[in-house]
């Protein structure tokens, strides 16, 4: 907080979107698109994340949804689900190769990716070089509709329905590429009103062939790694848990692991920031689908692999890293930067009030070395520097009282 | 004069849950010095590996970090049994782990040679019955 307004600080943002979700006064808005910014396309296409297919009433079938969105402002509605289902096979034929470091980890949520950046550069090469399901299913479907339409590729709109800012940021920023195949991201939660309506017309289920395959399970803790068959591989959830594991991985722990699936948010991406259900509601929905038509892939696994060898789902190019700002220029400025944090922290309560504006008493001490405080912003140093001084004032006017006055007559001014 | 940083920390013997958070805790101070990523990950591994050494086999140690622009310093001091043949413990995969520390992942007998590879400069002193110090230099390019 900096007079009296919420501050980012840029290169420590991991794009988690907590604070969107935990700031009492709103003052963090995601941003994301809006049916508006798309009138530019001749065709749009939704895409919804298949976190979107458990957002629903437990009746209500991923076929049905997407039947819904065509009739909302969307020309057509892709599967995402069946991409993931490529995309596990993809991970499969990269891990059967064994050339790259062990544990290789999923580089799906942007947020991890971002978490790695920043605090965790040792462990880019660790990161999994395959697009993402929304990726190649945005490819998949412009293809389709460019043959089946004649339409140019800059003629199509692809519209990615998303749990989390996250995956906002990823569409701009895409690591290891240029640009996305997406065109825009909606925020589940926006599109949740229209649906809603539209699926109480046309009714739960319009006899279509259902969505299926193991794709659907990727929404939950433990989706992807289900999806492989990957024997030695984990699944973790929420930002601490992970940075302890990875924290063992930079040790040189957990060798025998293959794959790692890691989510910045507890509950995976039912949790997200902008979903609408409740997650463990909604991960009840997608075990259930799972159990439903999970079993039955959506894919010719040998095509799958055949694309693979290929290089259709490679990614190539470096993640760079991205570390916070030293705390100074260079070390030795640093470490006197580091004794002066020091210091100051001393002397402060470390109750971490937060009145200063900063979440604990040391990063107070750290912003006032950065020079992005003053010390007196600190009640309590200011309270006690009032008190010195105030103390000092008053014996400095008993001191020279008692020498204009003499003591005696003090005395009897003050009986009276 | 030139400046240096120092923090330090304890260590408890047989602790294996807080074990690595000494090793991650200066990992965070080094980086927010910093320091190189590739030196950070040196000194982490060296330290890590010390203090497993200290939770499987120590009653206690003092860790003592010291950061100059030049090199970052280790010395682990640890009140324990000591190391009998110290040549002996420098050899790869030589161990004294139980089977109960090999199932958890521990004692493949890599530590202290693995503390040498990681550092510039090593040195270990053991008195049966008494302890072990180690000291290990990282230097900063």
């Amino acid at each position: 907080m900096r007079c009296g307004k919420a501050t980012l600080l840029n290169d420590r943002c991991i794009d988690c979107g907590e604070c969107v979700r935990v700031c009492p006064n709103h003052a963090f808005v995601p941003q994301t698109s809006s049916f508006s910014d798309f009138s530019g396309f001749k065709y749009t296409i939704a895409l919804p994340s298949p976190v979107f297919y458990s957002q629903f009433g437990k009746d209500v079938r991923p076929s049905a949804i997407l039947a819904a969105l065509k009739t909302i402002g969307f020309n057509d509605a892709y599967d995402v689900a069946c991409a993931s289902e490529s995309v596990s096979i993809a991970i499969q034929e990269l891990l059967n190769s064994k050339s790259n470091p062990r544990p290789m980890i999923s580089p799906f949520c942007p947020t991890i990716v971002r978490l790695i950046q920043v605090r965790y550069p040792n462990l880019l090469d660790n990161l999994i070089p395959i697009e993402s399901p929304m990726e190649i299913a945005a490819r998949e479907a412009k293809r389709l509709k460019m043959e089946e339409l004649g339409l140019k590729e800059h003629e199509i709109g692809a519209i990615y329905l998303a749990p989390c800012p996250s995956k906002m940021i990823a569409l701009k920023c895409p690591p290891r590429k240029k640009h996305s195949f997406l065109d825009g991201v909606m925020a589940i939660s926006e599109v949740y009103p229209n649906l809603l309506h539209a699926l109480s017309h046309a009714g739960a289920s319009n006899g279509k062939p259902e969505i299926r395959g193991l794709g659907l399970g990727w929404p939950i803790v433990g989706g992807q790694v289900a999806s492989l068959k990957a024997h030695d591989s984990i699944a973790i959830a929420g930002l601490t848990d992970v940075m302890r594991v990875f924290d063992e991985i930079e040790n040189g722990k957990l060798k025998d692991i293959q794959f790692i699936e890691c989510h910045s948010c507890p509950t995976a991406c039912v949790g997200g920031s902008l979903t609408v259900e409740n997650p463990y509601i909604a991960r009840g929905r997608v075990l259930r689908m799972v159990e439903q038509f999970g079993s039955q892939p959506c894919q010719d696994r040998d095509k799958i692999r055949e694309l693979y060898q290929k290089n259709f789902f490679s990614l190539v190019g470096t993640i760079a890293p991205s570390p916070i700002q030293p705390i100074g220029e260079d070390i030795s400025k640093g470490i006197k930067k580091m004794q002066r944090r020091h210091q100051i922290y001393d002397m402060l309560p470390k109750i971490d009030c937060g009145a200063c504006g900063a979440p604990t008493c040391m990063t107070f001490a750290e912003d006032v070395v950065r020079g992005e405080a003053e010390a007196d912003e600190c009640v309590f140093l200011t309270m006690k520097t009032f008190e010195a001084l105030s103390k000092n004032l008053l014996d400095a006017v008993t001191r020279q009282s008692k020498k204009v006055h003499g003591s005696h007559e003090r005395q009897s001014h003050e009986a009276s | 004069m030139a400046r240096s940083y120092s923090d330090s920390y304890e260590i408890l013997g047989r602790d294996f849950i807080e074990a690595g958070n000494v090793s991650t805790e200066i990992k965070r101070t080094l980086r927010e010095l910093g320091v190189s990523p590739e030196i950070v990950r040196r000194v982490a591994i060296a330290t890590y590996e010390a203090e497993m050494n200290v939770v499987m086999y120590a009653k206690e140690a003092t860790v003592k970090m010291e950061v100059t622009p030049k090199a970052i310093r280790i010395t682990v001091n640890d009140r324990g049994p000591g190391i009998p043949d110290v040549d002996l413990a420098m050899q790869e995969g030589y161990s004294t782990a139980t089977p109960e520390m090999r199932e958890m992942g521990f004692g493949a007998g890599m530590g202290l040679p693995n503390i040498k590879r990681n550092a510039d400069h090593f040195t270990i002193v053991s008195v049966v019955g008494r302890g072990t110090k180690l000291d290990i230099v990282v230097n900063i390019n």
